[in-house]
């Protein structure tokens, strides 16, 4: 058990690494850091001082393991544009995404295991063929063709809910929170279900197929032949079985929400990470895009450790299957 | 051709008002988008055309200044909104398209190399595919448009983005023709064939390009086809973004960008047409791949 703990954590360092690489080499190689730090009218000198001075005339191994060094510590440069800190610019804007992301994410969970489970107890039925067509439509939407259509019927043609924006914050120290301001609230609305709206459809089907292969053995059909009530023999019986992979696949979707948010976000003008990022790429802000980079690629390698280990926790198979072979 | 239309595929095919409906209007639209210069009655591109005085007309009415009836309506400078969304849709596909080849090329050939080489390089090429496929692929396109656009001097920017926004969603749809491809390759290299073919002492090359290359592209088709729906959103969401076509060469994703700025003051024609477009472009290239997934491959699903 520690040894496959081990392998694992040894893999998960190993794509860090690469993906700090490639943070590096963007940041290193796109665009010069010292093109940006000096006027136009520079001498030769000044340049190769500045160049002796950031320390690009060391070996790259020594710059790639300085920029690792630096990052770990928040330090990822300034922003070319504004000359801000860059991890100052990433802390002000991560509570929009986050506020965003878990509220989506909430919405996705709730809604999509309650439809799923509704679908396979009524399956055939005339509500459910109706919520399992409209969510065939809701795969096939682009997310911005979402938000877009979400924003004409409820901020332009009913006038319900904003279509931009936080609306009032208040600040809890470091954190911004939109959670408790009503305009808050009813401007999370809108980006919420955009953002959300794919997980939801994705996490419904999972639990519908899982239901109905759950349903399908013969422990249920024990069970009813005990005499057990549908409500037991549904929900005490056969939902804690598929909610497995339910929550690992609900798990793993954390990441792609993070990465979506980029859309949502612009959709909304929501003042996140997601937008930061969209404007560093469209004005070439090279330092803004490696940070998010290795952000995000933080992000990714601890959701997928957590899932594996939680799969690993739950499903004792697994666990001999590891011991016996390879991967 | 008499082969193609006795076999049991084309049966099936005529008998699917699913797969019959949705090709009829992929096929549409290709056909719309590649004479879109004979069919639109303007050309969107030409500035000298455009008449301001014609902007915001909305559709199937004359415009109060000049008279002129455009059945979809006019945008903000006046252009031919049905002649812009030939236009948008032909860099749509375009776009769409090259992307797909580029993806399915160096798949296929990073797949063939990984399965029939093994050791080292297979490792390599397939771990790197693991690294890239934890990032969903859009943000991997969104990554590599701005680090093209930081390479390139910003005078070429604009110029060459549609063949950086190829290049971006080439490079980030890669993987699952890789994969599959890989995994027939290394089913087909232990067969006697490829042991008769080394024999006779042809190189790897040989053996890979000209005898296990046309065994395994079955499936690429399939692969191909859905992903050309993923590259179409894919394409679309970037321009939506302010990422990906510019506005002098608009695609529908720019169209329906620009159209959200109009919503408010009330010119909705300007977003719903455009949309309207896309979602019935990739729906039906999505639900084409879906049947003919499940009609020649049915284990990729």
């Amino acid at each position: 058990m520690v040894l496959i703990l081990l392998r694992r954590l040894g893999q998960a360092i190993l794509v860090l690494f690469i993906v700090a690489l490639i943070s590096f080499l963007i940041f290193r190689y796109v665009g010069s850091p010292v093109d940006n730090l000096l006027s136009q009218e520079a001498t030769v000198q000044q340049r190769a001082d500045l160049e002796e001075a950031l320390g690009l005339n060391d070996p790259v191994y020594e710059q790639y393991f300085r920029f690792v060094w630096n990052a770990v510590n928040f330090d990822f440069g300034n922003s070319y544009r504004g000359s801000l800190p860059v991890a100052e610019l990433i802390s002000s804007r991560l509570p929009a995404t986050l506020e965003l992301a878990f509220t989506s994410a909430l919405f996705a969970l709730l809604l999509g295991v309650i439809t799923g489970i509704y679908t396979a107890i009524r399956r055939g039925g005339l509500l459910a063929n109706l919520i399992l067509t409209l969510s065939l439509i809701g795969v096939s939407l682009p997310t911005f063709l979402i938000g877009v259509l979400l924003i004409w019927v409820f901020a332009v043609e009913l006038q319900w809910l904003p279509s931009f924006g936080r609306g009032e914050v208040v600040k809890l120290g470091w954190w911004s929170t939109g959670f408790l301001t009503l305009s808050g609230v009813k401007s999370l609305i809108l980006p919420s279900i955009t953002l959300g709206l794919y997980q939801l459809t994705l996490i419904m089907r999972l639990t519908r197929s899982e239901m109905l292969e759950v349903l399908r053995q013969d422990y249920v059909r024990f069970a009813r032949a005990l005499g057990l009530s549908q409500r037991s023999v549904y929900f005490k019986h056969a939902l804690p079985n598929t909610m497995i992979p339910v929550t690992t696949i609900a798990g793993l979707q954390l990441g792609s929400i993070v990465a979506f948010a980029i859309i949502t976000e612009t959709v909304f003008q929501w003042p996140g990470v997601g937008l930061l990022f969209i404007n560093a790429v469209y004005f070439v802000d090279i330092p803004v895009m490696s940070a998010y980079l290795l952000l995000v690629g933080v992000l990714f390698v601890f959701i997928n450790l957590a899932v594996d280990l939680l799969y690993l926790a739950i499903d004792p198979r697994l666990r001999d299957s590891q011991l016996s072979g390879d991967s | 051709m008499k082969r193609f239309f006795a076999s049991d595929f084309f049966y099936d095919f005529v008998r699917s008002p699913v797969a019959l409906l949705s090709f009829l209007i992929v096929l549409f639209l290709v056909l719309s988008a590649v004479f879109a210069s004979v069919i639109a009655p303007t050309n969107p591109f030409d500035a000298a055309s455009l008449n301001l005085m014609n902007g915001f007309t909305p559709p199937m009415e004359p415009n109060p200044f000049t008279g002129d009836v455009f059945w979809m309506g006019t945008d903000d400078q006046g252009r031919d909104l049905f002649s812009a969304i030939l236009y948008g849709l032909r860099i749509s596909l375009f776009v769409g398209a090259m992307a797909v080849a580029l993806a399915a090329v160096m798949g296929v050939l990073l797949g063939l190399i990984a399965g029939y080489m093994g050791g080292w390089l297979d490792n390599l090429i397939m771990r790197f595919a693991d690294i890239q496929m934890t990032f969903p692929s859009i943000l991997v396109a969104m990554l590599i448009f701005g680090v093209a656009r930081g390479i390139l001097p910003p005078e070429l920017r604009d110029e060459m983005a549609i063949t950086v926004l190829i290049v971006s969603i080439g490079l980030s749809e890669w993987v699952p023709f890789a994969r599959t491809v890989r995994g027939s390759t290394m089913v087909e290299k232990e067969k006697e064939y490829i042991a008769a073919a080394r024999l006779i002492g042809l190189n790897r090359w040989q053996i890979m390009m000209r005898h296990i290359l046309p065994n395994v592209l079955n499936p690429v088709l399939v692969i191909a086809t859905i992903t050309l729906a993923l590259a179409i959103i894919a394409e679309a969401t970037l321009s939506f973004l302010g990422v990906g076509a510019p506005r002098t060469e608009p695609s529908l994703g720019t169209l329906i960008r620009v159209g959200q700025d109009f919503l408010f003051s009330g010119e909705w024609w300007i977003l719903l047409f455009p949309a309207c477009t896309l979602l019935a472009l990739a729906l039906s290239v999505n639900l084409f791949g879906d049947w003919l997934r499940d009609k020649l491959n049915p284990r990729l699903k």
